[in-house]
This record gives structure tokens, C-alpha cells and sequence, in this order.
């Protein structure tokens, strides 16, 4: 028994086919999934995974040639380990372009016999003439800087939040409407996500908002995405690679039928027809849609000689019938969401979107219980204080921040430790709050009634 | 209530946070028959809490009025008892991120301190994993066991009064993540390796001070950590507000057109308003470094 648990512990530690991973080569990341005889190209390189199924997630790998990969077993010693003589300054070093012998064909018939990067790091060491002029710090950096370019240790890792937010960030930082990873943690944090509770999102992140969040609840509770247009993008969920129990709490809904479900007005069985075929918004269009093609649907049938091969027939039956599945399974899923949703007592709501952020916080902060909180992201300061104004002069919320992180690295080395020259200069901006319990008006239409000014203006005052 | 589950209504033996207005907030443990006593009057818990929905607007008895909150382990950071120094949601928010943390992750900490990042770490583990936390002050560890106990997340913790750089955390080899806020970190290094699960982990390190930082960043390499990595990360808050900015006048375009003394009657007092964020005159400029590294396979 116990036996049989630890295998299964072990098992998720080990890279299997199929396997969603990150590679890993310096700073530098890149998602992939693990197919055999799959050419992957990273960083200049290319090579196949194959060798790495079977191998421990960590493990640390050399591309030989023929593009395959050979497990790092045992740590090198270090290049920097033989260093011995070095200069005091730099005040004899003289950039003339000709301190290194070895010409770019050397070093590339070098790697042509099948040279390991740290061998060719030290021939380069070797036949520097001014190594032994540099300063120590000089010389660890220029094995560094080296080491970086030719040595092609390749690290396979599991996929994570934080991955996938450094991954992003730095590669394509516009797919994630420059969400830094920071403020990724903020929004995770603020909009206090954990397993069991019953989360909205809504992200143009490519998914990766959404993994996050789905990562934090660990397949326990709901997420419902709410998405524009067509379908929800989750190119980084994916790249997760979530076990198939966390796909029965993600739900999905269309932004573009909130305000039906809010109105109250809202219909399943025109949604079914309409994600079938194209994104019809309007009610009336949809229902003008259906008659139309079933109208069509008649006119073939009548039109068809009976003697017409049965096996046709039967063809399209089936796949009217597959179509028919289809839309069931679309309808039951819709109307699965918007059962969640129509409790209106979800426990969190986290925006990170390219869009104006007020109308959709407005509507969506209906949706959610009392006593919740809530964070919005958005690349840019001004929208959110557009929401920060609103919310103010509607109430129902409180705790409001509107708030920025600044984010800076260290390089840390004996006696020389200092701020990383180069830092991120924005990572977005955040506002978050807690929603209340709305005064006993109950907003039975969509038309709410005004308040009066004095009542907030009392609450402002308590507030400050 | 739990720190660790939502529910909709107050109930009895519940830790609740009283709302006072912005930044102003207090936990309470609802007793029936207690009261409470605040600035706007007292809240008499069986009428004014127990069965009430979280959330809801509570009449004090002096007329004025609070809300009552579910508790969270951010509302709960900033109401907290403090025994020690705290870490805010800032740092705490990057701690368990780049620290992996999930539902099902072993953590060990230390020190436990007024177990600020304690309930965060809870929160996120919950309801599969489980917290070590090592505190070498007794008083300090039996009060956040209570608390831990009292906020219903007692089950996924064991408090441990030990010093963690004589004694380590306790466990070996069963851990994903470690968290050390302690004087001297480089000391505990090595138990962080031995905590740590043997598939590796991630190990982070708060420490206010730079050359706290840079011994343990060497403890760290000489322990084989990798992917080495010190950030500070600082929190920005914004105030909204309208201003106005009076207009200049830069007299008429003509001054022949305008009559002899006769003054242009709008320049003088026009002003546009523009709704700005304005970042306060001061603000926390410094709370500590946060060094992360790795534990590959061994």
C-alpha cells in the first residue's frame, strides 16, 4: 500500500511522452511538449527529447551531435577553479581586436570534432593573451560571458506559475498585455485564491492569468473564464499541462451574454445554436437563424429523389446526429456556467485584460458575494482610476487600491554586490477592493435606483 | 469561517474583521452574548453578528456603522496582534509565488514570528499540504499554535519551538519549498537542504540587511543551490484625486482689440480639473531582500 503511494509520488517526478515541460537554458525558457522524433529548435540549437523520457524532472542535459540529449550526471569542476595568475587593473589591456588566436573557423572545427562547451571555454582561455592581464573579477566574467555562448546545457523542468510568468514575460510579454510576474503574484495574492472557492477570471493573457489561478486551487472549487468573441484563448494553460481532473472545474461563459445573464434574460438554447454556427450576440438574429435553416433542412429533403443511395442518407444523419452531441454538450456546459454564475456568490474576481476595464468590472462585480475581494490589471494607470472614481460614487465596494509594484534585482558577489544594471521600468498597474453587502434595494430590474449624494458622502467621511 | 474556506454567515466562535474605514480594522472572535466596543459604539455579537451575512453594514450603538468581513490571510496581516516585525501582502505575495507554492506543497519556515506569512503559506496549500513552522521563542510559537487552532487551520500545521540553525526544521527530505526569516540565515542553510524533498525544491530567504544577503548567498552555493537569485520588490500605492490647475494668462492676441483698462474677464479665474493618481510624500522605501534559489537533483 504504502509501497504503491510512494511509486505514485515518484511518478510525477519523472518526464514521461506527451508530457507538457519547460527547457530551460540560462535565463532563458521555453515551453514545449514531449513528442519522440520531434525536432525542437531553442536558442540556435536544435535537438529531439526523446532521450529525456524517463529521466527525473531537473535533470540537466548536453546536446551531442545527431541533435540527441545525454543526461549531466556528475558536476564538472569549474573553469574558474584553475585560474592563477591574473592583473591588478586593466591599465595594459589594449582593445586591438587580436587578443584572441583562435578565428571563428577554429572555433567552429573545434566544435566540428565534438569538443564539450567547457573544453572549448578553456581553449578560448588559452589562447587569450590578455587573460592573464585581466583583473580576477575580469577573468570570472569572461568565463562566464563564454561559458554562456558555448556551453549548451539544456535544463527540462515541470511547468509552474512562476515558469510560465518569467517564461512569458521575457519572450513575449506583449501576449500577456506586459503583465510583469510581480504583479501576476500580487493578483493571486490580493484576489486571495485557494482551493475550494469559486473564482471569475478574465484575461487576454493567453491563458496564463488563468493557469496560474488554476494552479493555486489545485482542481478543487470552480474557475469560470469569461471571454470575448469567439472562444477562450489558453495557449499558456495549456502549456501547464494540468491533470485531466482540474479540466471538470474550469468552466467557460461568453462575455457578450453577461448582460443577458444579468437581466435575467438570458437563453440556452439560442446560445447552443448560435456557438454552433457563427457568434450571434443578438437574440433575434439567432432565433431568425434557426427557422431559416430549418426551413433549408425541408426543402433539401423534399427535393431529393427517394431513390437516392441510403447509405448518404444515413451519412448525414450520423453527422447531424455528431453535430446535434455537439451542441448538447455546449448547451450542458453553458448552462453549467451560468448556473455558477446565477448564484451571483462567486468568491473572487481577477481582470487582467487589453480591455476597458470599467464596464466589465461593473457587470462582473454583480456577480460576486458580498465580503470578496477583487483585482483588476491593467498596462495602463489611467482606465483604472476611471474605475477607481466609479466604484466611489457607486459604492458596494470598499478597501479600494489602486497600486504599483516596483520590482529590482541584485547581482550578489563578494564585495561587489549592487543593483542589476538593467531593470523592468513598468510592470502594470493593480486596483483591488472588497466588495460588500449592497443596501437593501434589491436591484430587481436593471435600472437601479439613485442613491442619494449625502448617504455617500458619509461614507467617504468614514472611509478617510 | 475558516482562513482557509469562505462561508456566507457569521457564526459563533468565528474570527471576524471589523471594517472601520480604510486602513482602520480589527479581528474579533464572536462570542454570543459579548460585545464589542469601537469608536462608533458597541456590537453586541448574538444581534449584530451571529447569523448575519459576511459583509453586511453593522449599526453601532452610537449610530455610526462598520462592516463585518470574512477574514482573510490579507485582512488578517494588517489587523494582526504584532509580536514581532511582520512581512505586508507585497513580499509575501512574491514569496509564495517563486516559491511554488500550491495546494498539496510541504513547506518548512522559520521563524514563525506573528505568523503573518504563515496563514498565506496556509492558504495555499490547503487543503492537501502542510506547514512545519520553527519558532525559538516559546511564547511567540504557543500563541500562533492557538491561533492556527482558532482560525481552523490547525490540522495543516505543526509548530515547532526549536532553533532552527541548531536544530533544524525537524524533517528531512519531505519538503517542496523553505522559508527562512531568521538573523542569521547562512546558519540554517544546510537544514534547509536536509528539509528539502530529494527531487528538489526552492528555498527563499528574507533578510532586511545586504550583507545578511551575501553570506547566505554563500552558504547557498557552497550548499549546491542554484539558480541563485536576490530581488526587493516595493509597493506603490496610489491616491486618486481631482485637481485643478489654475490656467496662465498670456494676455490677448491683439492688444489693440481689447478696450484701454478694461481686463479680459475669464483668464484671470479659468482653471481646467483633471482626475490624477498622486503616489504619497512618503512611502516604505525598504523592507528586506528576498533571496531565492533552487535545489536541483542530488
Amino acid at each position: 500500500m504504502e509501497n504503491n503511494g510512494e511509486r505514485f509520488v515518484e511518478d510525477q517526478y519523472i518526464i514521461k511522452e506527451d508530457d507538457f515541460v519547460v527547457l530551460r537554458r540560462g535565463d532563458v525558457y521555453k515551453a514545449v511538449q514531449i513528442q519522440k522524433k520531434r525536432k525542437i529548435i531553442f536558442e540556435k540549437q536544435w535537438f529531439f527529447l526523446d532521450n529525456a523520457i524517463g529521466e527525473l524532472y531537473g535533470t540537466t542535459f548536453d546536446v551531442v551531435s545527431g541533435g540527441s540529449l545525454h543526461p549531466r550526471k556528475a558536476k564538472r569542476a569549474e573553469v574558474s577553479a584553475e585560474i592563477k595568475e591574473a592583473g591588478m587593473d586593466n591599465r595594459n589591456i589594449v582593445d586591438d581586436g587580436k587578443s584572441q588566436k583562435l578565428t571563428r573557423d577554429d572555433i567552429e572545427t573545434l566544435k566540428e570534432q565534438g569538443l564539450k562547451g567547457q573544453e572549448i571555454v578553456q581553449q578560448l582561455v588559452e589562447n587569450s593573451t590578455t587573460f592573464r592581464d585581466k583583473t580576477e573579477f575580469a577573468q570570472e566574467k569572461y568565463i562566464k560571458k563564454k561559458k554562456k555562448k558555448y556551453e549548451s546545457a539544456i535544463t527540462i523542468l515541470k511547468p509552474s506559475a512562476r515558469i510560465m510568468a518569467l517564461m512569458y514575460h521575457g519572450r513575449e510579454p506583449g501576449k500577456i498585455c506586459y503583465l510583469r510576474y510581480d504583479t501576476l503574484a500580487q493578483m493571486l495574492t490580493l484576489g486571495n485564491v485557494h482551493a475550494g472557492s469559486k473564482v471569475l477570471v478574465f484575461e487576454t493573457c493567453a491563458g496564463l492569468v488563468l493557469g496560474a489561478v488554476m494552479e493555486r486551487m489545485g482542481g478543487y472549487g470552480s474557475v469560470i473564464q469569461m471571454y470575448p468573441g469567439g472562444g477562450p484563448a489558453r495557449a499558456a494553460t495549456d502549456s501547464f499541462g494540468f491533470p485531466p481532473r482540474f479540466q471538470q472545474t474550469l468552466h467557460e461563459f461568453p462575455l457578450c451574454k453577461v448582460s443577458a445573464l444579468l437581466a435575467g434574460t438570458l437563453s440556452l438554447d439560442e446560445e447552443a445554436k448560435g456557438a454552433a454556427g457563427e457568434a450571434s450576440s443578438q437574440p433575434g438574429a439567432a432565433l431568425g437563424d434557426r427557422e431559416e435553416g430549418r426551413a433549408e433542412d425541408m426543402e433539401t429533403r423534399a427535393t431529393e429523389p427517394e431513390s437516392e443511395n441510403k447509405e448518404k442518407e444515413r451519412a448525414k444523419e450520423s453527422k447531424a446526429q455528431e453535430k446535434k452531441a455537439k451542441m448538447e454538450e455546449r448547451r450542458k456546459k453553458l448552462s453549467a456556467a451560468a448556473a455558477l454564475l446565477e448564484g451571483r456568490n462567486a468568491d473572487g474576481l481577477l481582470i487582467a485584460s487589453r480591455f476597458q476595464p470599467c464596464s466589465v468590472l461593473l457587470s462582473l462585480l454583480k456577480l460576486v458575494a458580498p465580503s470578496r475581494p477583487f483585482v483588476v490589471y491593467c498596462q495602463y494607470r489611467e482606465p483604472l482610476i476611471e474605475c477607481y472614481s466609479k466604484l466611489r460614487e457607486l459604492g458596494g465596494v470598499i478597501n479600494l487600491r489602486l497600486s504599483e509594484t516596483w520590482l529590482r534585482q541584485y547581482q550578489v558577489l563578494p564585495n561587489r554586490t549592487h543593483p542589476v544594471l538593467l531593470m523592468s521600468g513598468a510592470g502594470g498597474y493593480l486596483l483591488s477592493g472588497t466588495t460588500i453587502e449592497c443596501d437593501p434595494s434589491p436591484a430587481s430590474g436593471s435600472q437601479r435606483p439613485d442613491e442619494p449624494t449625502a448617504k455617500r458622502r458619509k461614507l467617504h467621511a468614514s472611509e478617510g | 469561517m475558516s482562513f482557509v474556506e469562505y462561508s456566507e454567515c457569521i457564526q459563533e466562535g468565528d474570527v471576524v474583521i471589523i471594517f472601520l474605514g480604510h486602513e482602520s480594522m480589527f479581528p474579533v472572535k464572536v462570542q454570543a452574548g459579548a460585545q464589542t466596543q469601537t469608536r462608533y459604539g458597541a456590537i453586541r455579537h448574538s444581534v449584530d453578528l451571529i447569523g448575519r451575512r459576511y459583509g453586511s453594514k453593522v449599526t453601532c450603538s452610537k449610530g455610526g456603522w462598520v462592516y463585518v468581513l470574512h477574514p482573510t490571510p490579507e485582512l488578517w496581516t494588517v489587523s494582526l496582534p504584532h509580536r514581532t516585525q511582520i512581512l505586508y501582502a507585497t513580499d509575501i505575495a512574491m514569496i509564495t509565488m517563486m516559491l511554488e507554492l500550491k495546494p498539496g506543497s510541504v513547506v518548512c519556515e522559520s521563524g514563525t514570528g506573528s505568523g503573518s506569512l504563515s496563514h498565506s503559506m496556509l492558504r495555499c496549500i490547503a487543503p492537501t499540504g502542510h506547514l512545519y513552522t520553527v519558532e525559538f521563542h516559546q511564547q511567540r510559537a504557543d500563541k500562533a499554535a492557538e491561533e492556527f487552532r482558532e482560525h481552523k487551520v490547525g490540522h495543516l500545521v505543526t509548530v515547532l519551538n526549536q532553533d532552527v540553525c541548531k536544530d533544524g526544521f525537524g524533517v528531512s527530505a519531505v519538503a517542496d519549498a523553505v522559508f527562512l526569516d531568521i538573523p542569521s540565515p547562512w546558519e540554517a542553510v544546510v537544514h534547509a537542504r536536509t528539509a528539502i524533498k530529494k527531487q528538489g525544491g526552492r528555498v527563499c530567504s528574507f533578510s532586511p540587511c545586504i550583507e545578511q544577503v551575501q553570506r547566505t548567498c554563500a552558504a547557498l552555493a557552497e550548499h549546491g543551490f542554484q539558480e541563485i537569485c536576490t530581488l526587493e520588490v516595493l509597493l506603490r500605492l496610489y491616491d486618486v484625486r481631482s485637481v485643478t490647475l489654475p490656467l496662465a494668462d498670456l494676455g490677448p492676441d491683439d492688444p489693440a482689440q481689447a478696450g484701454p483698462g478694461e481686463a479680459p474677464p475669464s483668464a484671470a479665474s479659468a482653471a481646467v480639473t483633471c482626475r490624477t493618481a498622486i503616489a504619497p510624500r512618503e512611502m516604505a522605501g525598504h523592507t528586506g531582500y528576498l533571496t531565492f534559489a533552487t535545489k536541483s537533483l542530488a
